[in-house]
């Protein structure tokens, strides 16, 4: 792969997975692009293959066909995976320590992100004393301090209450404001997709590809109850094939 | 809740939350204690079975060389103590070990299994089949290979605790989220790094409840092996009393071990509480 960042760049891509019951054909000739610094959101309908397309940026498989060309990139999964017995900052602080990092220097570089997310006087709770709403963040730092160009982020929201989520996702869009990354934000939420991405692709249902692409041309902070954005909304719904 | 609103009040928020933590912990275990050692529905219970016990023995339902009522236990524990309290020390030295070493072999054992999946397919089975060998025949080889100290007894105790732990063990190393598995590789963490991290924690809980069974086990295999072949300990003070018709001491031994385990279960379950306080916070949020 060339030097420098160059983003995401997915050609073509089949992924089939064998199981007892024959085979399930997730991807069939998906393609994605993502430049440098763009947040560029995936939606699409259950079981389109979308998780899939997140492990194949993170390499954590391999496509059967097609390339796919990704600068390094962290996961952020559904679900928060905090470690229990940890406290926030060595939760937020395990990418370091993955990599081999000491524990009090860990810590040391943990601590200030804590505060800048809204985390100051939880540094030492368990993931059990916080809400859910602190625990994603948590989740999101330790992704963060990964320091991976490319943020994979696997419906980050999707297990947070309505409220918690809209909560967030404002957090999030002045957070890549401030912190700019390349990502890829998988969500099955089109608001979500239209308020916070650059770029919105739809995906078809299984096997999945891209089936259409809406720019957001819209500035930042968005808000749901813009005209552009409910306008923008409807037309992503259409392109899933739900209008009313 | 805003993230301005907290700044201000962050830290002192932060030391009165982990005071209170402190607090619940340590309320939290002395309850604990409490409902293990001190139960007063567990004495009713205990009170009822001896007197039934008494009453059936007193009306003439058993022989009291075969089935001593509670009362000649009872005087038997007072008049033997120092014959009993030097056994108990020789068995309880036996008990615990035989349950700490079966449990840091258990543990390495369980790790062994759980990395190897070609040892696993290879060794599993063969350890099921270890259990199925009874005990109390291997135990008189033992002591004529071993010889009447305590080796055999360690050999024994271990074997039958050892069990227990690894499938605990095993099972809580399983149980891991493959997702975390994969997280820590977007993060290039190494296969030891990632065993260090987040198996190995994860997997403590199940060695917790492996010994915690095997606490049970224990002094069963402690007397096997003592009426195997030796001259002192619970097992040998049972095996000596029967023929001397000595029904209510060997009762009082039998006594002793089961308080002895249940003494071993609640240290246990203190420390586990103490070390691993986060496998007993509830999953969901805390109620401000």
């Amino acid at each position: 792969m060339p030097e420098g960042p160059n983003g995401v760049r997915i050609r073509s891509v089949d992924r089939t997975f064998h199981t007892r019951h024959g085979d399930v054909a997730a991807l069939a000739g998906m393609s994605l692009d993502a430049a440098p610094g763009e947040i560029v959101a995936v939606v699409g309908p259950s079981g389109c293959g979308k998780s899939t397309l997140l492990e194949l940026i993170c390499r954590l498989q391999g496509p059967d066909a097609g390339t796919v060309q990704a600068d390094p990139a962290a996961l952020m999964p559904q679900r928060d995976l905090l470690l229990p017995w940890l406290d926030a900052t060595d939760n937020a602080a395990l990418a370091l320590r993955a990599r081999g990092g000491e524990r009090d220097s860990a810590r040391e570089t943990a601590r200030p992100w804590l505060e800048r997310f809204g985390l100051a006087g939880f540094e030492r709770s368990r993931p059990s004393e916080l809400s859910g709403g602190m625990r994603q963040r948590v989740a999101f730092l330790r992704t963060m301090l990964a320091g991976k160009p490319v943020l994979a982020l696997d419906e980050p929201f999707a297990a947070l209450d309505a409220l918690t989520r809209l909560e967030m996702q404002g957090w999030l869009g002045s957070l890549l404001a401030r912190e700019p990354r390349t990502v890829v934000l998988v969500t099955h939420d089109v608001e979500e997709a239209v308020v916070l991405a650059d770029r919105v692709v739809v995906m078809s249902s299984r096997p999945g590809r891209a089936v259409a692409e809406l720019e957001v041309p819209l500035t930042r902070p968005r808000h749901r109850t813009d005209a552009e954005v409910i306008a923008l909304r409807e037309r992503a719904l259409e392109a899933l094939g739900i209008s009313r | 809740m805003s993230a301005s609103s907290r700044s201000g009040g962050g830290a002192l928020a932060g030391v009165l939350r982990a005071e209170a933590g402190l607090v619940r912990t340590e309320v939290r275990l002395w309850s604990a204690a409490g409902r293990l050692l001190l139960g007063w529905r567990t004495l009713l219970v205990l009170a009822a079975l001896l007197g039934a016990w008494e009453l059936y023995v007193d009306l003439g339902g058993a022989d009291r060389l075969i089935l001593p009522p509670p009362h000649q236990v009872a005087s038997s524990l007072y008049d033997d103590r120092s014959l009993l309290w030097s056994n108990f020390l020789v068995t309880a030295r036996e008990i615990v070990v035989g349950i700490l070493v079966a449990a840091a072999a258990g543990l390495a054992l369980a790790v062994s299994l759980h990395l190897s999946r070609t040892l696993r397919r290879a060794v599993y089975p063969l350890l099921v089949a270890s259990q199925a060998i009874p005990i109390v025949l291997v135990a008189p080889l033992l002591v004529l290979w071993l010889g009447f100290g305590f080796a055999p007894k360690l050999v024994v105790i271990a074997i039958v605790c050892f069990f227990p732990i690894v499938v605990t063990t095993i099972d809580a190393l399983a149980a891991v989220d493959p997702d975390l598995l994969k997280l820590m590789r977007t993060f290039d963490s190494s296969r030891a790094r990632t065993f260090r991290h987040v198996e190995l924690p994860a997997a403590l809980p199940g060695l917790f409840t492996g010994m915690k069974i095997a606490v049970v086990f224990a002094p069963i295999g402690a007397v096997f092996a003592e009426q195997a072949g030796s001259n002192s300990g619970l097992g040998y003070v049972f095996e000596q009393a029967i023929p001397q018709l000595l029904t209510a001491r060997a009762y009082a031994a039998v006594l002793i071990l089961a308080a002895f385990a249940i003494a071993l279960f609640t240290v246990l379950n203190l420390a586990e509480r103490l070390l691993l306080p986060w496998a007993y916070e509830p999953r969901g949020e805390i109620p401000q």
